[in-house]
This record gives C-alpha cells, structure tokens and sequence, in this order.
C-alpha cells in the first residue's frame, strides 16, 4: 500500500485514448489492500481496459458487495458512481440499476466468499437472467478481509495459512456460470494481465451476463505452500486456452506465449511460469464442450483459463421483458402516469 | 318454529358461506356480494380462507348495511352451510334466531341442528345431479343454484344476479344462458318448496353512491402505476402477490408504449425477499421509482438492505400486506403485527417512516404518495396494508388523482448544476432540513460522482471512522425524520360531541370497525374523541391529543400493543396514559369487540354513564 496522494494534475506525454481521455482518468482513489495484493492487479487490468476502450470514465456504474475484492471499485474509475452493497448481494443491486438505466455499462464486483459463499443464490439468479453486465469475482479462495476463513472456492484439500485442511468440495463458479446460461464465460489469473485485459475489454463489449473468474491471490492469506490459489500454484497449475489479442505494452509482468505451445518465463522474483496453450481450434461457442474441457482438466489438478464460452448475439434481461429503449428513470408523468381520465373508466368498471 | 324469535332485518345482517376451498364457489359467493351492492345497499365480504389449494374450508362472510357499516361484525344470520367438514360449527356459529341453508339431501337427524334457528334444507345434490351429468359442472352450478335460491329468500331482484353474469362471462357467451338456468332452477327450488322470503329481507336503497367496489392490493398497485414506478421485484407471498400480480396486470394495460408495443415497467419475480429488496434499492439508486410487495416473513429477510438504504439513503417503496406472525403464524389471516419490525427495521439505530391506508382508497392515494416521499426523504418507506385490506372487496370513494400534479423527484443535482459549479456534498446538509443532495450515476463526467456505502463516511461521501463525523451524520439523519413528519399524511381527529376525558388512537383496517364501535360505545353512555394515526413518524399532534385527555385506548390487531409502545417511545409518554385494546386471533377486528372492550373499562373504572335519554 503507498501512502503517497497520487498528482492529479495530467502530464501532457501520457497518451491518450480515442476521447482524449489518459489513462488518469480511468484511475480511482489510491488502494488500501496489502502491498502485493492480486485484486490490486485486477483493478489495474480494468483501468487499462477502460482506457483502451475509450469509454466515457462517468458513464460505468461500479457495484460490489463486501470483502477486500468488493473494496477495489474506489481504485479505479473516480468519475463513476459506486455503489459498495452488502455482502453477497451485488448481483441483485445490479440488476436493480441495470433495470433503471439500461444505458450505463455495469460493472460488478465480488469475492469468493461474496459470491460462491453467502451470495450464491445471486450470483446464480442474475446469469440465468442475462443481466447484461459484467461480473467479476476476484477470487482468492479466503475471506481475506475477515482474516483468511475459508470460502466455498477453496479446493478440497488445500491448506489454510492457519494449517487447517479444506475437506468440503469447493464450487467452481466458471462451471455454474456455463451451466446457468451466462453468456460469456471467462477464466484469468491477476498475475497475467496479457489475457486479463483482453477478457474484460471482450466482456465490456459482450452485451448480455459477462461472467470472470479471476484467481487473485491473497498475499496475506492465501499465497502459502499448500493453498491452490496462490501465485505459484496457480502459474504452475494454469491451463490457458486462448488469448484474446489485446497486448499492451506496459505490463510489469510479461507472459506472452502463442496458442498450442509450451512458454516458461521467468518472472522478476525469479519463479517461474509453465503455461501451455491449447491449439487455437477451441471453440468459443460450445456450451457442452467448454462444461466437459473444464472438469477434464479440474481431474488433472489443472486450472483452464482463458475466454470459455460467448454467446455472439445474447439477449439480455431488457430484452426479455421487452422495456422501452429510452432508460426507465428518464420517464416523466407524462409517460407514466395514465391520468384521472383513465381512473374515470376503472372506477366505472368497480361499481 | 324455532324456539327464537326469528331474527327479522331489512338490509342489516350477515351471511356467510361455508365451502370447501377449490370448489368453485368464491366467484359464485361473490356475485352474491356485488348484487347487494348493484341494489344500492352497503356491503362487505370478506374471505376466510385457508393456506392451502384444495379441500380444506373456507368461508366467505358476506355483512350487508345499509347504514354502511364495513367492518367485520361478528355473528352469523344467515349460515349457507355448504362443508360437511365444518357443519357442526357453522351451525354453532348462528345468532339466536338466524337462519342455516343447508343441502337436504342426506336426511340428517334433528340432533345436527339448534332449535332456536331456521333451518332451511334444498337437495342442492339431489337437483344437480338430475340436472347434468358432467361431475364439474354438477359441483359449479350447486353455487350458482344456491345464489338463485338466495334470491328468493331474501326478497332480491333476479335481474340484478342475471346482468352480473352477463357481464362476468361477457366474450364467453356459451356459459351465460347455463349459469341463468342454474340460477332459476335454484330461486324456483325456493319459491315453490320454501317460505319466501324469509325474515332477512333486501330491499332497493341507495346508499352505495358512486363509491367502487376493489381490492387493497389492486388499489395499491394502481397507485404505484400513478406514482410512476418503473421496477417492481417481488416474491410471492400472500397476501402480497395479488400486489405484484395486480400491478401487472395494469402495467400492461397501462404502461405498454402504443406503438412499439413496449414496456414502461420492468416486473421481477425475484429469487427471494433480499433479491428483491436489492433489485428495489439498485434501481432506487440509480433514478427509478421501484417497489417491492411482501409479508412479515418477507421482512424479516430484508432488513439488512433496509438498514444499507436508510443509511446509505437510497429511495424504496415497500408494501407489507401484514398477516398472522410470529414465523409462518397464520399466513392466511389478519394481523397488524408488523409495525415494529418495520419502523425500527436492522441493526443499528433506524427509524423508517410508515403509512398506514385505511381501505383501498387510501391505499390508492398512500401508495403512490410513497414514492414522492422515497424521493424528497432518500429512504424506505412501508406502505402498511394488511389481509383484511389487501384481499378484500372494499367499497370505498373513488379513485381520484390531480392531473396537474407533478412528481416530486427530490432534491437532485443535475448536470447544469455541477457544470454551473454548485457545490455537490453528497451528505452535505444545506438547507437544513436533514436532507441532502444526490446525483443519478452518469450525470457527469467530471463532477458529481461519489461512492455509495453502508460504511461510515463524511459529508463528502468519503469513508471515515471518525466518531464525530459518523456522529454528526446521524443527527442529521434524524433532522431528516423529523423533516419527516410534516410530509407524512397527518392524523384525523374526530371529536366526540361533547367535552370528554378519554381518546381513542387507532389506525389502518381498524377504522370502518372502530366508526362503528364509536356509536355502540355513546350507547353505553360514554363519550370518546378519536385519533386515526395515518403515519409514522407521529405529528405533534399525536401528543396533544393524548395530552389532553386523561387517558387514551390504543387499539391495534396485535399482541403486544406494537403501535402503543411506538408512540411511548417516540413521543416520551408515560405509558400508563395509554390503554392497549389488542384483537389478534387472525380474524378482522370487530365493532362489537372494541365496544365491549372500551364499555368495560370505563364501567369497571366506575365512569359513571352519562343519563342516557331514550
Ligand atoms: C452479513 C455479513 N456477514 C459477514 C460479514 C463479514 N465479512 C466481511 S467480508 C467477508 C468475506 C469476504 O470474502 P470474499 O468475498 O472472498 O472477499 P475477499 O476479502 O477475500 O476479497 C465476510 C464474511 C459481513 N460483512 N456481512
Ligand atoms: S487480506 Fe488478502 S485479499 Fe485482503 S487486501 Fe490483503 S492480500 Fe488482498
Ligand atoms: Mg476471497
């Protein structure tokens, strides 16, 4: 954590995007989480998504529930609204302003704990819904804000820093979220942020329930001999599918390997990363197939990354309930309300 | 001839038929209600019904006043004792010298019956099953032959029945000419075989005037059409869903754009009460009107929601149609049991602001008021209905809405505003009125944005911990509660004639039982002046009025005097000062009731009756 306020002031070399916007404008207030900590990447990889997108920084609504991942909407984009709920009910928050303005882009933000723990019934609800969004868990496998419990991602097995092992089965939330029709599906790591940023600038696009599970090691918690979720667990244990091109230049780690091949970096702190492609012939658009690739893969203790699953032409929650174009909040009386001359007619129908 | 004098009554009595749920005979039983009504005569039916599809009994009471009481009253006159099940108590349940209809038959022994009542026996079965074969309709047309034999014994206008059915199957005309049928077969029955008409008679009056006949939970839902919600996430519970399904049924009706054919409303039925509640606080936040209908149990689950949008400010409507707690209680009975739960709703300290709608008309005005008020007050407000209101057929004035009125939004910052540099304080208080400033998100895209959160946070809406700004924003939130209560609608007072040192308070579907009590209580030679609470926060005129008398009944449809402790607590009076009369059996409150609760009191304190001069 730095303790330095960041200058506000714009350098006039830093480069800017299609609005003119740099990458300042897409920043947010400066982290409180644990020097290290993986969501501080996550929110580094939206930022950088933001910027090359060139969305207008005001026009995202950031929602999240409660935990150190739900913390991080106040580290980037400090021209949105941001609404920090309550523990596990991002979803429905979501959904609710998704429902009041379907012109913003909706972005949500939830732990493990947050979504597979106490908020696994909304987080389930909103996907088969189509909510149209994006949703990411920023998942560590502990509660770290309440000190490294256990959550329900935490693998069988696994080790907690306390020493204690995981006997319950944990959920994969990439598998439910295919299962429950979301309709883009995607897996990353925080530490690779050349896959990362092209999965959310991809779901930022994608229009309909945009699902990512994002393996962000808990540096305080969870990132010990023993834990699955730590960074080196995760590198070594990482099977990537796909990569979507979007590779930005200032990346402090670089991970860059092509599809169906074998890549070992080395990064700055010397471990290195085994990351193995899968042939570019996955296909993207196979429900059935992403469901069966997953837990062949989970039984060999490998972890699959990359774009899943999409859906190209989805229809969204608006869609379903076939709502007016113009958002719901911007309706007046005059839209909606139906006047005294209508009530003249119900009365008479009630005599 | 019964050993009672048979009760003899033009256009004052009750009726109540006895039937097993799904069998058909609510529509029929209904009817039955409306012609009363189409006659110009008071009514007001209630269903008694229970938690459960098929099989078990049901009731319906159908009170028929011509000097307007609609209140339950008690008793039965007349018993049209359908369930075999529930004979035996039905038959229990007849005023001295009432009347049974029961279906002859089976011959029954002498014994299954009073000596002080009429009995009045029609081979319903015998007569359908002569008259059709299929065993559905054999079942259907037993109500409306029933219905038919009403009519005679009780003096009514076929006519009136027979346009009823007309319009009812008005687009199925096949089912129009069987249904007349039936119910000739049942008036001929009784006109050739029965003493007609019997000593309860209805005649022609017109006392109904152009008042309308509906449902609290239609009205309500209708109310929020006209206050311009757009979002509504519910789960069903009754006796709320016919809330959420009213408001869709006038959402499409009125709310469908005419040429694109699409909606101005967003309906959700949720995966459960916290769903909903967030779905109700997301929109809330980001500019919509939204609304969730539900029940106790309902409320139970969303109260740390509740808590997030009081602190954190975000408009919400809730309407809690209240039912027999604690846990499941009795979900298909009436209770004014959640007042507690919902003004002090979540942890922490809260205080939230309740309406209280004594019919459908009020919960018409209240309903759609409620969203002005999430509006302008940045918070959750209970729209407190209850089974008695929500479920039954009311007759109340009509529904009326000013066309010149505007919404009243609240206080939000606009675009114009930020650019103009106006100071933006998300918690800021400027005008002193505990009220502060919100923007919608998106509004601009430099100024204006702030971070919500159920955490502590100054008035710029950053996070702190620090005692004294967490301090100075909860006084401020109870500036705003206190701003409150001269938004709310304000209580109704109604002085007894004469100077008296005693008051009632009561509120919501109390209030036709306790007009009426209010006659029965001046018989008995004590006089009272009443208060009907029509919102929490109180006005200050809820401490005068219990100041100035000497003591003052509360009466309420709970057990533990809910409202009573409120006004202790909120107003600082001494407790003693307020008298509970509690009715919470799950049955609607009745003027008897209160009238032998408050005449006995007064007896037993030796309050001496006033002469009564005959
Ligand atoms: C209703 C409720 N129960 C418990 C808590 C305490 N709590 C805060 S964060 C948290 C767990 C967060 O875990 P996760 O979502 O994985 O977030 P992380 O901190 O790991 O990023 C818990 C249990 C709470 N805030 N609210
Ligand atoms: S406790 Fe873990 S999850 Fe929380 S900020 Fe620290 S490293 Fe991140
Ligand atoms: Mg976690």
């Amino acid at each position: 954590m730095t303790y330095l306020a960041k200058p506000k002031f714009h350098h006039p070399a830093l480069p800017k995007n299609a609005l003119g916007y740099t990458h300042r404008d897409y920043e947010g207030a400066v982290s409180t989480l644990c020097a290290g900590c993986g969501h501080d990447s996550i929110t580094g990889a939206i930022i950088q998504a933001c910027f090359e997108l060139s969305i207008e920084p005001h026009r995202v609504a950031k929602i999240s529930g409660i935990g150190c991942s739900s913390k991080t909407p106040t580290y980037f984009l400090g021209n949105s609204h941001g609404f920090n709920s309550v523990h596990g009910r991002m979803p429905s928050v979501l959904t609710g302003a998704n429902l009041a303005n379907r012109d913003l882009i909706y972005l949500g933000v939830s732990g493990d704990g947050d979504s597979a723990s106490i908020g696994l019934g909304q987080f389930a609800h909103c996907l088969r819904r189509g909510v149209n969004m994006v949703y990411v868990v920023e998942n560590n496998g502990v509660y770290g804000l309440t000190k490294g419990q256990f959550s329900a991602t935490a693998d069988r097995g696994s080790k907690s820093k306390r020493g204690v092992i995981n006997t319950d089965n944990s959920i994969d939330l990439v598998a439910m979220a295919l299962q429950l029709g979301a309709s883009f599906v995607a897996r990353s790591f925080s530490g690779d942020k050349q896959q990362l940023v092209p999965i959310i600038t991809a779901a930022i696009a994608h229009k309909g329930a945009a699902f990512i599970d994002v393996i962000s090691p808990c540096v305080a918690f969870n990132n010990h001999a023993g834990s699955t979720k730590s960074f080196d667990f995760v590198r070594e244990h990482n099977e990537s599918v796909n990569r979507l091109d979007f590779i930005s230049s200032r990346m402090p780690i670089e991970v860059k390997y092509e599809p169906g091949t074998i890549e070992v970096v080395e990064q700055h702190d010397g471990s290195k990363l085994a990351l193995r492609k899968l042939a570019a012939d996955y296909d993207i658009h196979d429900r059935t197939a992403a469901l069966g690739f997953l837990q062949h893969h989970a039984a060999k203790g490998q972890i699959v990354t990359g774009l899943l699953y999409v859906e190209d032409e989805a229809e969204d929650l608006h869609g379903h309930l076939r709502t007016v174009d113009a958002p719901l909040n911007a309706l007046s009386e005059k839209e909606l309300c139906p006047g005294q001359a209508m009530l003249d007619n119900f009365n008479a129908s009630l005599r | 001839m019964p050993t009672a004098n048979p009760i003899s009554s033009v256009n004052d009595f009750v009726v109540r038929f006895a039937n097993v749920n799904g069998s058909g005979s609510a529509s029929a039983n209904e009817m039955f209600a409306r012609a009363v009504m189409r006659m110009g005569i008071p009514v007001a039916p209630r269903n008694i019904f229970p938690s459960n599809i098929q099989g078990l009994p049901t009731w319906y009471e159908v009170r028929v006043s011509e000097a307007g009481h609609l209140g339950a009253r008690g008793g039965t006159d007349l018993m049209v004792a359908m369930n075999p099940q529930t004979f035996d108590k039905d038959i229990a349940g007849i005023e001295p010298g009432g009347y049974l209809l029961y279906d002859s038959t089976k011959p029954l022994p002498a014994s299954k019956f009073r000596p002080d009542i009429t009995v009045i026996g029609i081979p319903l079965t015998a007569i359908c099953n002569r008259e059709y074969t299929d065993p559905r309709q054999r079942q259907l047309f037993k109500n409306i032959i029933y219905i038919g034999a009403l009519t005679a014994l009780l003096d009514m206008d076929a006519k009136v029945v027979e346009q009823l059915i007309g319009e009812q199957y008005k687009g199925k005309d096949k089912l129009i000419e069987p249904n007349v049928k039936a119910l000739h077969i049942g008036r001929d029955y009784a006109i050739l075989n029965l003493q007609c008409p019997i000593g309860l008679r209805l005649k022609k009056a017109d006392k109904v005037g152009d008042r309308i006949f509906i449902e609290g939970n239609s009205a309500a839902a209708l109310g929020a059409v006209y206050g311009g919600a757009t979002v509504c996430a519910w789960y069903p519970i009754t006796p709320s869903s016919s809330l959420a399904d009213a408001f869709t049924r006038h959402c499409a009706k009125l709310r469908v754009d005419p040429e694109t054919k699409k909606a101005k409303y967003a309906i959700i039925q949720a995966e459960d009460e916290l769903a909903s509640i967030g779905m109700v606080i997301g929109a809330g936040w980001n500019g919509a009107r939204a609304f969730t209908a539900t029940s106790g149990p309902g409320i139970s689950l969303m109260q740390e929601f509740i808590g997030l949008a009081y602190f954190a400010e975000i408009p919400a409507v809730l309407f809690d149609v209240q039912r027999a707690g604690p846990s499941t209680g009795m979900p298909t009975r009436t209770q004014q049991c959640d007042i507690l739960s919902c003004a002090y709703a979540s942890h922490g300290d809260t205080k939230h602001v309740l309406l209280f709608p004594e019919d459908p008309a009020e919960a018409f005005d209240f309903g759609a008021l409620a969203f002005d008020l999430a509006d302008r007050l940045q918070t959750p407000i209970f729209v407190m209905l209850d089974l008695d209101i929500g479920m039954n057929h009311r007759l109340c004035r009509p529904l009326a809405w000013d066309d010149f009125k505007k919404y009243d939004r609240g206080k939000v910052m606009t675009a114009e505003e930020l650019e103009a540099g106006k100071d933006f304080g998300r918690y800021l208080d400027v005008d002193g009125d505990g009220i502060p400033y919100r923007t919608y998100p998106g509004t601009h895209p430099s100024k204006g944005s702030f971070f919500t959160r159920g955490t502590s946070r100054d008035q710029y809406a950053k996070y702190t911990e620090e005692g004294g700004a967490y301090v100075d924003n909860m006084q401020r939130l109870l500036r705003k509660f206190d701003t409150a209560k001269d938004l709310v609608p304000r209580p109704l007072q109604a002085n007894a004639g004469k100077l008296t040192k005693y008051g009632v308070i009561y509120f919501g579907s109390t209030a036709p039982a306790m007009d009426e009590a209010i006659h029965m209580i001046e018989a008995r030679g004590h006089t009272l002046d009443r208060l009907r609470v029509r919102a929490f926060p109180f006005h200050s005129s809820v401490n005068s009025f219990v100041a100035g008398h000497d003591f003052v009944f509360v009466i309420e449809q709970n057990r533990d005097a809910q409202l009573r402790s409120l006004i202790v607590n909120e107003c600082g009076i001494d407790p003693v000062r307020l008298v509970p009369i509690l009715h919470y059996d799950g049955t609607p409150i009745t003027a008897r009731f209160i009238a032998k609760a408050i005449g006995d009191h007064l007896d037993k304190l030796k309050v001496k009756p006033m002469k009564v001069v005959s």
